[in-house]
């Protein structure tokens, strides 16, 4: 049964993820991005993280990507890229779009390479119970605590930069 | 359920690889800024995968706790990238990265 699970929820995050890249309208690149993060999220329930599953919904799907919806409604730029096919879409000449490519497929061979290396390792001990929120929080209040409060710096500051950067200049 | 082979180490590895691969495509080949943000969320999610793997592979949370740092960082990170494309996007009413080569001659 985990097996189905896992090759099923493989297949869907692969093919959204491809089509994220494939789409045309923004919009529909993070619908389909949505897809994909709930797949991930499905994977972290097989790997028993059900805390990280829950917030990789609440946070990605919930949070970043609404935020990333909001921005493509208010720019409305989908007419921009209708301008033409393939033309439109990739970025630069004939030889950086192909360049490119060329990179991303040799930087899968590279990883697909270094992992056959390894053994196929199965995870030790199947049964092994998932971890807990507790065990999770006492670690990060115990030994990760002066990196949680720095996170917090980092959200303040990025919340103050948004702002900032956003804001329309007066003249 | 024996004819689909049982998930390894290995499998989330590939697989994460392969996302992380499509996410890179992602960010050389597409020419509009709102997607290339996304594939970066891609990638984040691909390494992800891989902590929360080896995190179950070696019976640990630290992992766990490390994507959850990632997860601030992504979202501070599309924060302050959006605003920038918002800001960009008031100077040339374009999402063509193409469009601001103002700093290259």
């Amino acid at each position: 049964m985990d097996a189905l699970l896992f090759w099923i929820l493989a297949a869907l995050a692969v093919i959204a993820s491809l089509l994220v890249i494939g789409q045309r309208n923004p919009m529909y690149s993070v619908l389909l991005l949505i897809v994909s993060f709930g797949a991930l999220s499905g994977l972290y329930v097989l790997l028993g993280a059900p805390f990280v599953a829950a917030i990789q919904i609440i946070i990605y799907a919930g949070a970043i990507m609404v935020l990333f919806l909001f921005v493509v409604m208010l720019l409305n730029a989908q007419h921009e890229s209708q301008v033409a096919g393939s033309e439109a879409r990739f970025s630069g000449g004939a030889f950086a779009r192909r360049f490119g490519a060329a990179l991303a497929i040799a930087l899968a061979i590279e990883l697909g390479l270094a992992i056959r290396q390894l053994q196929a390792t199965p995870f030790g001990g199947e049964g092994r119970p998932a971890s807990t929120v507790r065990d999770i929080g006492l670690r990060l209040f115990r030994d990760y605590s002066f990196a949680f409060e720095a996170t917090s710096v980092l959200i303040l500051v990025a919340m103050v930069g948004a702002i900032v950067l956003a804001r329309k200049e007066r003249s | 359920m024996n004819f689909l082979p049982e998930p390894t180490l290995n499998s989330y590895l590939v697989l994460s690889a392969v996302l992380f691969a499509i996410g890179t495509a992602g960010v050389f080949l597409r020419r509009n800024l709102i997607t290339i943000l996304l594939s970066i969320e891609v990638m984040l999610n691909a390494v992800n995968l891989t902590f929360v793997a080896v995190d179950r592979y070696l019976g640990a949370v630290d992992g766990q706790i490390i994507v959850f740092f990632v997860m601030t960082v992504a979202a501070a990170e599309a924060a302050t990238g959006l605003a920038i494309v918002i800001a960009l996007f008031r100077h040339r009413e374009t999402l063509n990265p193409d469009a601001y080569t103002t700093l290259k001659w």
